[in-house]
């Protein structure tokens, strides 16, 4: 099983009582407002759960595995997340309790 | 500036002038709980555009008490990581101001 937009929304329909339509759009503007603030090279901290930051990557040497030829990896900008101590600790945690 | 939880909150509830402001703190107070809980139980997320959410293992290992020297088996665990999907990965990457 997987957690999806779709099962999100079932939530925010059960729990905060907004209509499927709301429900769905709400789901849809929260990684969208996410999504917009990285794109402006600006950090998301959300506490609790984790924070998305921006790693600019200068170019770097590759090769295409298929032919063995010499391309450059061009310089880049990537999302990385880097999860609460609060999230590591439940995931740890829940590890543990299914142990043995 | 980073952008936090409450600057989120503010931005749905702007978006959203039919709904209470209130209703915008429980939406990404849902969201987030069923994010974390979801991991926590073992189980993936995915979320189309903006990137997935899995648990990565970490084999127990044998590391060092830094303060004593002595050696101590680390236990092996989950760690969440996090993988930025098509949409966020390629706007991230070309926004102004990102790498050339």
């Amino acid at each position: 099983m997987t957690l999806t937009k779709a099962e999100l929304a079932d939530l925010l329909f059960d729990k905060v009582g907004l209509n499927k339509r709301e429900a769905k759009d709400m789901v849809e503007s929260f990684f969208e407002e996410i999504r917009s603030t990285l794109e402006t090279g600006t950090s998301v901290k959300l506490s609790g759960f984790g924070n998305f930051q921006l790693r600019d990557k200068p170019q770097r040497p590759g090769r295409n595995p298929k032919t063995g030829e010499e391309i450059p990896i061009t310089a880049r900008r990537v999302v990385t997340f880097h999860a609460s101590q609060k999230l590591k600790g439940m995931v740890e945690q829940h590890h543990a309790n299914t142990q043995g | 500036m980073d952008m936090t939880k409450s600057e989120l909150i503010a931005r749905l509830a702007e978006r959203y002038p039919q709904l209470v402001a209130k209703d915008a703190e429980l939406a990404v107070k849902t969201i987030l709980d069923a994010m974390a809980g979801s991991l926590a139980k073992g189980q993936r997320i995915e979320i189309r555009g903006f990137g997935s959410f899995d648990l990565n293992y970490r084999p127990p290992r044998v590391g060092r008490n830094p303060k004593s020297g002595s050696s101590v088996v680390v236990p092996e665990k989950y760690v969440p990581h996090f993988k930025a999907g098509k949409e966020l990965r390629e706007r991230v990457d070309l926004a102004p101001g990102a790498s050339e």
